[in-house]
């Protein structure tokens, strides 16, 4: 039986929810009608009451979840949109990020954030908020990109005793899908090794690892063996992992779906130089979604985000180079 | 649901109600004098950051502290202190936080009035206008989920802060889900230096709590059994099951908005009219009409806290600053997650 990444994260929120009676549900259309993308869909249903519709009200969510989270909960805030998350962007940055440090009181929130783009999505309905969230201090950001992940991750983020925003890619929901859910997972925190190589190393996560794996396979028709590792977690990041296949390889090149300016592709490659530039052989490259808006119409979409082809094309550059 | 309270006068006097102003009072009488040693070391250069005064404000915040009780929830906002005290805050808590103690509870990370335990229900404010409305409504959302029943949550804002987008949705969003939440607007006139003209277009600010759906309590803030009375009632509403209560009290600032502002622009007129009055001055006439303490109880009661002040701060004073060589610095309580680049 298939499942996929969207019915993952909906059933790692039931295992949650079974396993752990201080974990509820908050978020706008999540009770009875299943959430925009029903990741919730028949919960509020199996847990009456720990699954609560809120009103289009970002900023109260997250400090409806920051306070119950001091009294000892583990609130999972669904966001409709990533987009959206910049209402309640200083609940999550400047209140839940900073509740630790300040007042030594944990603050273990999970804000569920569906990102990324899809065909049709427009500019406020396919943001990737990964780095604007990784540049604060008190968040950990995680963006899963197979089923297992969505998985494994969701549950373990719920877990963690730190307000986590957990980047869950939109057009990974349906087309994504696993033979059955996992019984084990790497540590938040580790990078994977998606596929060994050894003529370059392509840096990715969430929905373009698909693209960076289409591109290594298509290298591969060339004789060029890719490897590519899947970031998992973007903070932290797993700069060892990272450090390791350049060190192989000799090549990098960093994909994102994000905006190109700063970022988790400018944060790798700023890692790599400082800390392995003589691992490198040729200059590293970076490559991302263009410096405009996000737009609608799926001529201009497929164009906007890094694609296998644009992968490709980045790749024998670097090869060359 | 929707009728406002107006209570200004004071009247009968039953031993309890005696006893609670007294117990208020004494709070207030604390907050000021703790203050005054406060902005004293402040011009003596011993204060890093600001100093933010609650002149004029002790009898609405002294109210609340009073009307909650262990186990409720308290987030208090920039003009507290009595509130603080009231709720139990340790004097010599809040003195280390304003000098930047390594022991005080936040450590020389954050200062002044950013202090709390949010463990113990004493949450800290952030500087961010609004956002502890939705923040004490999930800490209440939390007693709800465990069962946890006769518990009020309360947090105190000014005029200028309920024009924020945080103070809206927490309010709507409180109301929606019926919480025991007590919301005091303090109506002090200005925010920082600008009037109410410029806040809100409404005629009164509780005119609002009809359209949250919250029943709304007005009160003039500068008279202490006003504010000890309606403030005990909202929060005895929240605390029998009525929902949200939103209580809003006109006052004054009677200093700048900190230590470092004249307050030049605060309207003459506003200085000696009836809400210009300073509480703590109602409240020793009221204290003596009534005949339950008399002026050299209330001095003799003064020099007591002014010892409780002084020591301490002599205390804070000699107590270890922060090193940046003892700092962990680190932002996140899971070790193993910590990026550590420092």
């Amino acid at each position: 039986m298939a499942i996929t990444y969207l019915e993952a994260i909906r059933e790692a929120q039931a295992k949650l929810l079974a396993d752990d009676p201080r974990v509820f549900i908050y978020g706008q259309d999540v009770g009875n009608f299943g959430g925009a993308f029903k990741a919730t869909k028949g919960l509020a249903k199996e847990f009456p009451g720990r699954v609560l519709d809120s009103p289009i009200s970002e900023d109260a969510q997250v400090g409806l979840a920051i306070g119950a989270a001091i009294e000892g909960m583990r609130p999972i805030i669904e966001m409709q949109f990533a987009d959206f998350s910049t209402c309640g962007l200083n609940q999550i940055i400047n209140h839940a990020a900073t509740m630790f440090w300040r007042t030594n009181t944990k603050c273990p929130i999970t804000v569920r954030l569906p990102c990324g783009g899809t065909a049709g999505g427009g500019p406020f309905h396919s943001q990737s908020m990964e780095a604007l969230y990784a540049h604060y201090p008190g968040l950990i950001v995680l963006n899963p990109a197979t089923v297992e992940d969505a998985y494994s991750m969701l549950i373990a983020a719920v877990h963690i005793d730190d307000p986590v925003v957990f980047c869950e890619h939109k057009y990974l929901y349906y087309h994504l899908k696993a033979d059955a859910l996992p019984t084990e997972a790497l540590p938040i925190g580790k990078a994977r090794v998606a596929r060994p190589g050894r003529d370059a190393t392509i840096v990715t996560y969430s929905a373009m690892l698909h693209e960076a794996l289409a591109c290594a396979e298509e290298l591969a028709k060339d004789g060029w063996q890719i490897e590519v590792v899947d970031l998992r977690s973007v903070k932290p990041l797993d700069t060892d992992t990272i450090l390791g296949s350049v060190a192989r390889t000799g090549r990098l090149l960093v994909v994102g779906e994000a905006f190109p300016w700063g970022g988790v592709t400018a944060e790798v490659v700023a890692r790599v130089a400082t800390e392995g530039f003589s691992l490198l052989d040729a200059p590293p490259m970076r490559l991302n979604a263009k410096d405009t808006p996000v737009p609608y119409h799926p001529n201009l979409w497929g164009t906007h985000r890094p694609t296998a082809r644009a992968i490709i094309g980045a790749m024998r550059e670097l090869l060359h180079a | 649901m929707l009728q406002t309270s107006d209570v200004t006068s004071v009247k009968p006097q039953t031993d309890g109600r005696r006893e609670r102003y007294l117990a208020a009072f004494r709070w207030m009488l604390l907050a000021r004098v703790f203050e005054e040693k406060l902005a004293s070391l402040y011009r003596g250069g011993k204060v890093i950051g600001g100093v933010f005064l609650s002149k004029g404000q002790e009898a609405l915040s002294a109210a609340l502290g009073v009307a909650l009780r262990k186990g409720d929830i308290y987030a208090p906002l920039i003009r507290d202190s009595a509130g603080r005290f009231a709720f139990g805050e340790s004097l010599l808590d809040a003195a280390r936080t304003c000098i930047g103690s390594r022991l005080g509870p936040m450590r020389g990370r954050e200062g002044n009035i950013h202090r709390g335990k949010p463990r113990e229900g004493y949450y800290a404010m952030i500087s961010h206008l609004g956002v502890m409305v939705s923040t004490v409504s999930g800490g209440l959302v939390a007693r709800r989920f465990k069962g946890v029943r006769d518990v009020v949550g309360a947090t105190c804002i000014g005029d200028g802060g309920t024009s924020t987008g945080s103070f809206h949705e927490g309010l709507n969003m409180a109301a929606v889900e019926k919480l025991p939440l007590v919301v005091v607007v303090a109506n002090n006139q200005y925010a920082y230096s600008t009037p109410t003209s410029q806040q809100f277009a409404c005629a009164d600010l509780v005119d609002r709590a009809i359209g949250y759906g919250v029943r709304g309590h007005k009160i003039d803030g500068t008279d202490p059994q006003a504010c000890f009375d309606v403030v005990g009632e909202a929060v005895a509403r929240a605390r029998a099951g009525e929902g949200p209560q939103m209580v809003v009290a006109d006052l004054l600032r009677l200093v700048g908005h900190g230590e470092h502002d004249d307050a030049h622009y605060v309207n003459h007129a506003l200085k000696v009219s009836p809400i210009g009055r300073d509480c703590l001055e109602v409240a020793r006439a009221q204290i003596t009409a009534a005949a339950w303490m008399n002026a050299m109880q209330i001095d003799s009661l003064r020099d007591q806290l002014q010892a409780e002040v002084e020591s301490a701060f002599a205390t804070a004073l000699r107590e270890p600053l922060p090193d940046p060589n003892l700092e962990d610095w680190r932002a996140l309580s899971t070790e193993a997650l910590a990026e550590g680049r420092a």
